[in-house]
């Protein structure tokens, strides 16, 4: 379990997690990206990018 | 095999990915961080092959070049995401290759730029050269849109949204057609049906089934090869006068279009990849 950055509230993170992987808060719906794995540790995902895209 | 996963934010389409490839016997999958690599020139991570999965398009270029540099093969090459990435490039090319594309023009002043939509004839759609995900795009109808447009690009935004990509804008009933190339198969198609004229799913198109005709699949094959060929997703418009290529993606999100199809899009990826490098 790990803790949502924006609202505080508690995020279950699947057995495959991975570092940098985007998950989405079920509480506040923020995007999240996972820091690190083992401990959970999450942050706020980064704004999008110019040269972001396909 | 050791294969390279070059990467920075993991999307689902990159843990479908990677869950694909740890089914496979005898992979090893290299997480490539694009947020932590630094370059040297001589020497590289220890993998038989690079897939490139990043977010950002400059890094993905310049990443694909270097890992070429020392001899690492990359999927898809650097020489294809250099075209893929900029609008101006894939025009090109695929005019070279005599691929049908909507009537486009480049020019790099407002006063040039306004000469060529107006000989284009309203309405146009100006893009950036490189962007994505219908992000930034302009709808101009009338002169006076397209003059505030042009100024507003040249003093508001970075010199590169000086060098005008304009398209005629072309009317498509609402869809357009996404299709899948992976090597010399298109393996799949979905409409991207919207009721804005921007379709892109990213901006909330919805998905469905589209059959792969033999005209579709020849002209995504076409498109795909004109740029390099690979694993590419092209966006394709139906007109009266049959398919035009709009643009190609040289790092496909497909999270929609698994379920969509009923293709199994990372599976044949995988193939490719472990298969391109046997």
């Amino acid at each position: 379990m790990a803790e949502c950055p924006v609202c505080g509230g508690e995020v279950e993170l699947a057995d495959d997690t991975v570092e940098g992987e985007l998950i989405e808060c079920p509480e506040c719906g923020s995007e999240l990206e996972v820091l690190e794995v083992d401990p959970p540790r999450l942050g706020e995902a980064p704004e999008v990018e110019e040269d972001w895209g396909e | 095999m050791r294969v390279g996963f070059l990467h920075s934010l993991v999307r689902p389409e990159e843990k479908l990915l990677m869950r694909e490839f740890g089914r496979r016997e005898g992979v090893e999958v290299v997480m490539l961080d694009d947020r932590k690599l630094v370059f040297d020139l001589r020497k590289g991570p220890e993998v038989d092959v690079v897939l490139e999965r990043c977010i950002n398009h400059s890094r993905a270029m310049h990443a694909l070049r270097l890992f070429q540099g020392i001899g690492i093969p990359c999927i898809n090459r650097y020489e294809v995401a250099q075209r893929c990435g900029d609008k101006i490039l894939t025009a090109a090319a695929l005019a070279e290759h005599g691929v049908r594309q909507p009537p486009l023009r480049v020019a790099f002043t407002e006063g040039s730029a306004l000469e060529a939509i107006e000989e284009l004839g309203y309405p146009v759609v100006l893009k950036p050269a490189v962007g994505s995900w219908g992000r930034l795009l302009s709808k101009v109808n009338d002169r006076e849109a397209a003059e505030t447009v042009l100024e507003h690009k040249t003093i508001l935004g970075s010199y590169h949204h000086s060098i005008f990509f304009i398209q005629k804008y072309v009317e498509k009933e609402g869809r357009d057609i996404r299709s899948f190339v992976v090597g010399d198969e298109c393996i799949a198609a979905i409409y991207r049906t919207s009721a804005h004229w921007i379709t892109n799913t990213a901006r909330g198109a919805e998905a469905s089934g589209c059959p792969v005709s033999a005209e579709l699949a020849d002209v995504s094959l076409r498109a795909a090869r004109a740029v390099g060929g690979g694993i590419l997703a092209v966006d394709l418009f139906e007109t009266d006068e049959g398919l035009l290529v709009n643009e190609i993606n040289y790092t496909m999100e497909f999270r929609n279009s698994i379920d969509t199809t009923g293709v199994d899009i990372p599976g044949k990826m995988v193939d490719y990849v472990l298969e391109a490098t046997r």
